[in-house]
């Protein structure tokens, strides 16, 4: 395949927006590890700086993304949605569509790959909602390699069906039975692993979170999405949207997004938060909402916290967005005034997963159904004639046992 | 003027003895009642006390020190109460106290205010988990600026020339790692520990205590061949643990640090 076609359906951007040589976005970010993982975090620099100018690792990369991850997704025009809301055009980032059902596919492999070559023959990951301990055991799978996905047991129990999926896929599914027994936990728990058997394994982080660099690496690995969505949007409409719409949770799927269109002005960049039961009641996990600067898990960024300095317990009726910080370039972004942070509740996500299936026929993930929820405001604001593309970032059918659960008759 | 830090240092080694630094969570099992345990340790013969500050998420401590976090937290010490807790006891208390923390409670109470406040109620040192030394320069400034021992971490990952940086930046002694991993009560001690230690010293001239997995007498004897103190924690935790709602908790934490003691005494 020529060069042109390629750039054609858009490729992974490497190099774009470096952070500081310490990692940090302007005042987030960093690497706040314990001593034990200062050397091989500096060895996973390295040896993630000389991969991503290599020739063969990218072409292997992208080949993989082609040939294993079905990309390009679509780009689909939502048009019984659109005309529901009355405003601008909505445009659907198809990463449902991808192999295992979610973008977090993306980040996995490339990561993995990065794995195979630093000689590691062991993974941990964690997992919120199992789409990323899902991605991470499908990617073991294909290269070989040991896998163990550390899940809080409520998560656990409320993603049971990719519980299933991950040991169906020869994965090993660790519960923690720790603080809330979510994701915060599950990172937590995998970094204890880590620390002890960090000459043979490799920490397989799924979102733009924790010490540098993961959150440059897997913003850099999620940056096809925007780069597609960049080169389809431009190749249908003849323009740029105006608006560009995820939901966040550590931020992987916005961060993929947004990356493409930090430099266009004139694109809005929005991300949604779980707002949970609402702001008030501190049941919710809406870190720009109701929270502050920190440090937690590896880096600076802002953070669900009590006076005393401890992580507040959250909450979202969706797995992947119920965690107490947000990746540190989403506090740069905001800091910048380049992205603006809102959030969609438990309430408003549900109706949303709805109103997408009546709609349009898909059921979403009910972390991409936040975003769903926000881009109707956000249509709206932009009105007739505009183009707002959000970023279905995955598929419902994970969730769809608790929504039964969740809405009994109603459904 | 030496510090307290210095002077303890100096007394293991005019005694020609090994250094017992004892850890236990701050407010475990209440504050009122880690008064009395504090004190007992320090009756018992602890040439340091390190004083762990509760936090929510400890990721790189093991079950027993996570479970002794959790009932600090939950009989409500917080940063601020363990710094009243350090100011009540310091005339009582003989050894050098070292404040072991993860960044966040302290970034949250504000470096300086802290600091100043750490100075204030006597606390000798300042261990910080999760701010290695790259991210640590202003935070170990203040701390010096108040006469605070910043103290570093240092393990078999670390290299030469980050422990000739922890020398130079660090105050009263350096904490070496035995082995990689969370810390947690083990058997013998780790196999490479004196070769670590003897790598350690090429590069540095401060005071080394060693820890992770220490819990008896003989190993503090085995330790004190090649390092100047050995830190235990989560056995005296699990001590806690097992006699946290019993009158007797104090004598029992005074025998128990006496017995770790006979490994140091000869």
């Amino acid at each position: 395949m020529t060069m042109a076609a390629q750039e054609g359906r858009g490729r992974p951007v490497f190099g774009r927006r470096d952070p500081d040589a310490r990692g940090y976005f302007g005042e987030f970010g960093g690497r706040f590890v314990p001593e034990t993982l200062v050397a091989p975090m500096e060895a996973l620099t390295e040896a993630y700086f000389a991969v991503r100018t290599d020739e063969a690792f990218i072409a292997e990369f992208e080949h993989l993304l082609r040939q294993f991850v079905g990309r390009p997704t679509p780009l689909y025009e939502a048009r019984r949605l659109t005309e529901a809301c009355g405003g601008a055009t909505i445009l659907l980032k198809r990463e449902d569509l991808a192999h295992t059902g979610a973008h977090k596919i993306n980040n996995a492999l490339g990561q993995a790959l990065l794995a195979r070559r630093m000689g590691k023959s062991r993974i941990v990951a964690e997992t919120g909602a199992g789409q990323h301990g899902v991605a991470t055991a499908t990617v073991c799978a294909l290269l070989g390699l040991q896998c163990v996905v550390y899940m809080g047991v409520d998560d656990m129990a409320r993603q049971a069906l990719n519980v299933f999926r991950m040991r169906m896929l020869g994965a090993e599914v660790r519960g923690v039975d720790a603080g809330a027994r979510t994701l915060k936990d599950a990172i937590n728990e995998a970094m204890r692993d880590w620390v002890a058997t960090v000459q043979d394994t490799y920490y397989l982080l799924g979102s733009a979170l924790g010490p540098h660099p993961y959150p440059l690496m897997v913003r850099e690995f999620q940056s096809i999405i925007g780069e597609e969505a960049r080169v389809q949007c431009l190749a249908s409409y003849g323009r740029l949207p105006d608006a560009a719409v995820a939901c966040v949770g550590g931020g992987s799927n916005a961060m993929g997004l947004f990356d493409a269109f930090v430099a266009d002005a004139g694109v809005r960049l929005v991300g949604i938060e779980a707002g949970g039961e609402g702001i008030a009641g501190g049941r919710h996990a809406a870190r720009f909402a109701g929270g502050t600067p920190g440090v937690l898990q590896g880096t600076r960024t802002w953070v669900l916290q009590d006076e005393a300095g401890n992580i507040s317990l959250t909450h979202s009726v969706s797995a992947g967005l119920d965690y107490a910080a947000v990746g540190p370039e989403h506090a740069d972004l905001l800091q910048q005034g380049r992205a603006e942070y809102h959030f969609a509740t438990d309430s408003e996500a549900l109706a949303a997963f709805q109103r997408l299936g009546r709609l349009e026929g898909i059921l979403p993930a009910l972390e991409s159904a936040h975003a769903i929820a926000g881009v109707e405001q956000v249509a709206r604001d932009v009105g007739p004639g505009g183009l707002v593309l959000v970023n279905l970032s995955g598929r419902g059918d994970k969730d769809v046992q608790s929504i039964q659960h969740l809405l009994g008759d109603q459904a | 003027m030496s510090t307290r830090l210095e002077q303890a240092f100096a007394r293991m080694k005019a005694e020609q003895r090994t250094g017992l630094v004892a850890f236990v969570s701050g407010g475990d099992p209440t504050l009122e009642r880690s008064g009395e345990v504090i004190r007992a340790v320090d009756e018992g013969g602890a040439d340091v006390i390190e004083i762990g500050v509760p936090f929510s998420d400890p990721l790189a401590d093991g079950p027993e020190i996570q479970r002794s976090s959790e009932r600090a937290l939950r009989a409500g010490a917080t940063l601020r109460g363990v710094l009243d807790l350090v100011g009540d006891l310091r005339t009582n208390v003989a050894a050098p106290l070292v404040l072991f923390s993860y960044a966040n409670p302290v970034v949250r109470f504000g470096v300086e205010a802290f600091a100043a406040r750490a100075a204030e109620v006597g606390v000798d040192g300042v261990l910080l988990l999760d701010l290695p030394l790259e991210e640590a320069g202003p935070t170990r400034d203040v701390l010096v600026a108040h006469g605070l021992a910043p103290i570093f971490l240092l393990s078999p990952t670390t290299t030469g020339p980050r422990v000739r940086k922890a020398n130079d930046l660090g105050r009263g002694f350096l904490y070496a790692i035995s082995r990689l991993g969370v810390t947690g009560v083990r058997d013998q001690v780790a196999d490479d520990a004196r070769g670590l230690v003897e790598r350690l010293r090429q590069d540095s001239t401060l005071p080394i205590a060693l820890g992770f997995g220490l819990s008896r007498p003989e190993h503090i004897r085995d330790v004190g061949k090649y390092a100047d103190a050995a830190v235990v924690g989560s056995a005296l935790v699990a001590q806690i643990a097992r006699h946290g709602s019993s009158p007797a908790l104090a004598d029992e934490v005074r025998g128990f640090v006496r017995w770790l003691r006979e490994g140091a005494s000869a």
